[in-house]
């Protein structure tokens, strides 16, 4: 299969020379297409840091990031944001919609400003719509719909520009139980149906288990790597909260 | 430590006082530039009547300061409210730190009298080198000579400008010490996290109102304009004016929801670039600031109507001066005086036989007889005015006359008719260099070029008019009025002449007024003035000696009209852009703050476009379009309204202004509430881009 994310040996300083923090030290993996990547570690651990390399809003202090063929890492200007429109999606834990606009026009959105045809914006919207159980909700505003409904709202637009990889940023930390497992089903449609390929940083087990493989990062480095395979997702589930174990309490003490 | 504290709020807040500081300078400037004109009369050569005229204008203008002054106090109370309430969290940050109300109440005022002190010294500094402009301005209006231009400084405008703007300051810290000592911790803290609830209206009620609004101001616009002649009597401009008022606000009310949903319909436009969340962002500010955006719209058209039109009077009326004052001089005096009549105000006015004597004379020799020499005028045409008393309006007007009274119920129907024969016109029209005019043994002509009497007369004259005068039946030889007059004044206020043929039985007996009219013998401007004061001032020996025979000779001459009505219009001229340029002020400065009013969160709204994939250009381009369409709403309802007010204005004024006069002042207009309100958006924009450029990283 072909990689879709390609990270080769990145490395992110804060600070001086006299206080050196090091965000991450030395990670290298890579994510295939159509696969569905869950990165796990405490706060403090660097995974927000490497979604934000990753997603080109922070940049890294060495190493590559190839995204199809592309090293991100050497975009600038205004060809970093076109990249990022166009092959990223976005989903984040505060849903970051647009609170004057409907959920229709969120959507759109997305598109509109890859200046894709009138016509077919409204055609894709309805479509993607119905496939994530929101097309009754498409003229409500943000506040007038249910927290899963809004997370479901951004998952729609994510995924409507056909982006390379969707990165999703602890996007069950604002759900209750049921609308998070809801989410992630939808997520699981999105990435088997739709082929989406998806990476998404968490901490909560419950979200990783429904991922393919998993990473787990502790102090900016890699820290183990576990695969689902054939697995159930409970015995999946175990996997991980062994994992967690063995990284140490703290992880537990962190919501 | 608390000044210190204040100096550096100020230093590291400063584009947030951009607004409120460019409100204060922009202030402080006119109202300085507006109270300095007494300081520049003492470079002008003006004539004392001129003096009088500024002398006048600068009491006005010193009335409508407090107008003013109160207006920007308002306003900067305002401002000055919208920082304080940008500011709650950090005020909350001090309250937890232990600081109490007090203390803060000091920062505050601390902080305003440093922004205080600033911008009066900026705002002087401009206006001081404004009124040197103002100077020029002055000179020209009043068309006076400049003797030396010098650089001047009003030491008594300064401090009434020190005096007033202290006292706005001084009830900013009262409202702010107000404030603040109303303000809970908990709400200070949390002021940050209150979204402004989006408030939405059904697309189908806004499209309704639009619509009822939409015919509410077309029946307004209707009525001053085409329906203009049913308006007799002022309380009839009310309805018209309530309905302009409540028609604006309906149009704002439900204007955004309209929009949008004739522009969901244009998919092309509506799914374009970032135009949903521009529409969206526009429909959320419009809703928010329904009654604001009305009382600008209407404040902007007051503002533009009494610009141009005012600006206009004064082209038109130096237009009509030229035209209207030929010669240097009219004297004229009552004929056939009776020994007693009951003059205007009541009194009984019994004349002396020199009087009597007096008025069968020609004006020529009433001044041989008290010692003028004549040779001091050239080109001396007199004419004799008749009237008889069996041919007023009423009879004038014939069976029109319940129709034209109904329209006009103020007119003195019982007025005779100004008579003059034909040869005596000409001879007065070929000195003034307009039309003579030529009649048969049976026909007369109406000369009139009073607008609205000029409509009023053509309505008759129209279907053929036959008069009896003198005995004898004279049929109008046109169908409408001739313009032609017979006495300067100021502007065409001829309300009718009726010229007779000379075989046309007049009498002495009818003899109504002599009129002289005359040029002065003189080569060098020196020389007319000196022969003007001969007839104008009191202290003149000829005027002495009228004055001793009790005999009254009235008169007008060329300077004496030329100045009074230059001085009437130039100061409300002034007034005009004095009122105007304040208005403009205040309406550029609430829509500044209300656009900067909703920066946090729009702050927010700017971090999720960027995250999904908006380039700074995309969305600088939206911020552009989002303030510029704010800022242009009202402005264009005002105009629209404008077009009506105007018409409606020079329809009032027929006789002061014109239409054809209004281009140039239109430009004006324009190139003020372009600067004024230009600056506003363009610092708007920065501002705004300024704040949503603070979360970048």
């Amino acid at each position: 299969m072909d990689k879709v994310l390609d990270v080769k040996n990145i490395e992110k300083y804060y600070g001086n020379k006299s206080n050196l923090t090091k965000a991450i030290d030395n990670i290298s993996f890579s994510v295939d297409e159509g696969e569905f990547v869950g990165i796990m570690g405490a706060s403090g651990s660097g995974k927000t840091t490497l979604l934000n390399v990753i997603s080109t809003i922070d940049r890294v202090t060495s190493g590559n990031i190839i995204i199809k063929d592309q090293d991100i890492t050497k975009l600038k200007g205004n060809k970093l944001n076109k990249f990022r429109r166009e092959e990223l999606g976005f989903i984040f834990q505060d849903f970051n919609l647009l609170d004057t606009l409907t959920a229709y026009e969120n959507i759109a959105l997305a598109l509109t400003i890859q200046r894709e045809h009138p016509q077919k914006i409204d055609e894709k919207v309805r479509d993607i719509a119905k496939k994530l159980e929101i097309d009754s909700i498409l003229n409500k505003y943000p506040y007038q719909i249910s927290g899963g409904q809004k997370q479901r709202v951004a998952s729609a637009r994510a995924i409507i520009t056909n982006p390379k990889l969707v990165l999703a940023d602890e996007p069950t930390g604002a759900l209750d139980s049921k609308s998070a497992k809801k989410l992630l089903e939808n997520f699981e449609y999105l990435n088997k149906e739709l082929r989406a390929t998806i990476l998404m940083v968490t901490h909560d087990a419950f979200t990783a288990s429904y991922a393919d493989r998993i990473l787990f990062i502790k102090d900016g480095k890699i820290f183990n790597e576990i695969i689902k395979g054939n697995d159930t997702r409970k015995e999946f589930f175990e996997k991980i909260i062994e994992v967690q174990t063995l990284l140490g309490g703290d992880l537990n003490d962190v919501i | 430590m608390l000044f210190k504290l204040a100096f550096e709020n100020i230093k590291k807040s400063f584009k947030d006082y951009a607004i409120y500081f460019i409100t204060l300078v922009l202030g402080v400037t006119i109202f300085y530039m507006f109270n300095s004109i007494d300081s520049q009369e003492a470079m002008l050569q003006v004539s004392s009547s001129q003096k009088e005229f500024i002398k006048i204008m600068i009491q006005m203008l010193g009335f409508i300061s407090i107008f003013v002054a109160v207006i920007l106090g308002l306003l900067i109370v305002y401002a000055n409210n919208f920082l304080i309430n940008r500011r709650k969290k950090e005020f909350g940050i001090y309250m937890t730190l232990g600081m109490g109300k007090r203390q803060i109440s000091k920062i505050i005022l601390m902080e305003t009298v440093f922004i205080g002190v600033i911008s009066l010294l900026v705002g002087l500094v401009f206006g001081i080198f404004g009124s040197q402009l103002m100077s020029i301005l002055v000179a020209k209006m009043f068309q006076a000579n400049m003797s030396k231009f010098e650089f001047v400084f009003s030491s008594a405008a300064c401090i009434k400008t020190c005096i007033y703007f202290a006292i706005m300051y001084v009830a900013v810290m009262i409202f702010n010490t107000i404030t603040i000592s109303r303000y809970k911790l908990i709400s200070l803290l949390n002021a940050i996290k209150k979204n402004e609830k989006v408030k939405i209206k059904n697309p189908i009620i806004s499209i309704f109102i639009f619509l009822i609004g939409a015919c509410i101001l077309g029946w307004a616009y209707y009525t001053v304009t085409i329906g203009f002649e049913t308006l007799t009597k002022d309380e009839k401009l009310l309805p018209p004016i309530l309905a302009g008022i409540v028609g604006t606000i309906l149009i704002f009310w439900s204007l955004s929801g309209f929009i949008i949903k004739v522009i969901q319909s244009m998919k092309g436009l509506y799914l374009k670039d970032t135009n949903i969340f521009v529409l969206r962002q526009i429909n959320n500010k419009i809703n928010t600031t329904v009654v604001s955006m009305s009382i600008i719209c209407i404040m902007l058209f007051i503002t533009i109507t009494i610009l141009s039109v005012s600006l206009s009077i004064r082209s038109t009326m130096e237009k009509d001066l030229k035209e209207m004052t030929p010669v240097d001089i009219n004297l004229y005096k009552t004929a056939n005086l009776p020994e007693k009549y009951i003059n205007m105000y009541g009194r009984e006015i019994i004349c002396t036989k020199e009087q009597i004597d007096d008025s069968h004379l020609l004006v020529s020799d009433t001044l041989i007889n008290n010692g003028l020499n004549l040779n001091i005028l050239k080109d001396i045409v007199e004419v004799t005015i008749y009237t008889d008393k069996n041919v007023t309006w009423e009879t004038f007007f014939g069976s029109h006359i319940d129709e034209v009274k109904a329209k006009f119920p103020g007119l003195l129907y019982e007025n005779a008719e100004e008579i003059v024969k034909v040869s005596d016109y000409n001879k007065i029209a070929r000195l003034y260099g307009i039309d003579e005019y030529e009649l048969n043994d049976d026909e007369y002509i109406m000369l009139c070029d009073f607008k609205n009497m000029v409509d009023l007369r053509n309505t008759v004259l129209k279907d053929g008019n036959t008069l009896e005068i003198a005995g004898k039946k004279y049929k109008s030889k046109y169908s409408e009025c001739k313009s032609g007059y017979i006495m300067m004044s100021t502007s065409h206020v001829n309300t009718g002449i009726i010229l007779v043929p000379d075989s046309c039985n007049l009498t002495d007996d009818m003899k109504e007024e002599f009129l002289l009219s005359a040029n002065y013998n003189a080569n060098t401007k020196e020389e007319r003035e000196k022969i003007d004061e001969i007839f104008r001032s009191s202290d003149s020996g000829f005027v002495q000696k009228l004055a001793d025979s009790g005999i009254n000779i009235d008169g007008m001459t060329k300077v004496t009209i030329i100045e009074s009505s230059v001085g009437l219009v130039t100061i409300i001229t002034f007034i005009a852009i004095y009122l105007g340029t304040i208005f403009l002020i205040s309406s550029a400065a609430i829509l500044a703050l209300k656009q900067l009013t909703e920066s946090s969160d729009n702050k927010q709204r700017y971090l999720i476009l960027r995250k999904i994939g908006c380039d700074e250009k995309m969305i600088k381009k939206s911020l552009f379009i989002q303030i510029g369409i704010f800022f242009a709403v009202p402005l264009v309802f005002a105009v629209i309204h404008s077009i009506f007010g105007i018409q409606f204005a020079l329809k009032t004024m027929s006789a002061l202004a014109s239409a054809e006069e209004l281009l140039p002042s239109i430009i004006a207009t324009i190139a003020i509430i372009g600067g004024i309100y230009g600056t506003y958006f363009i610092a708007t924009y920065i501002e705004s881009k300024n704040i949503i450029k603070e979360c970048n990283n």
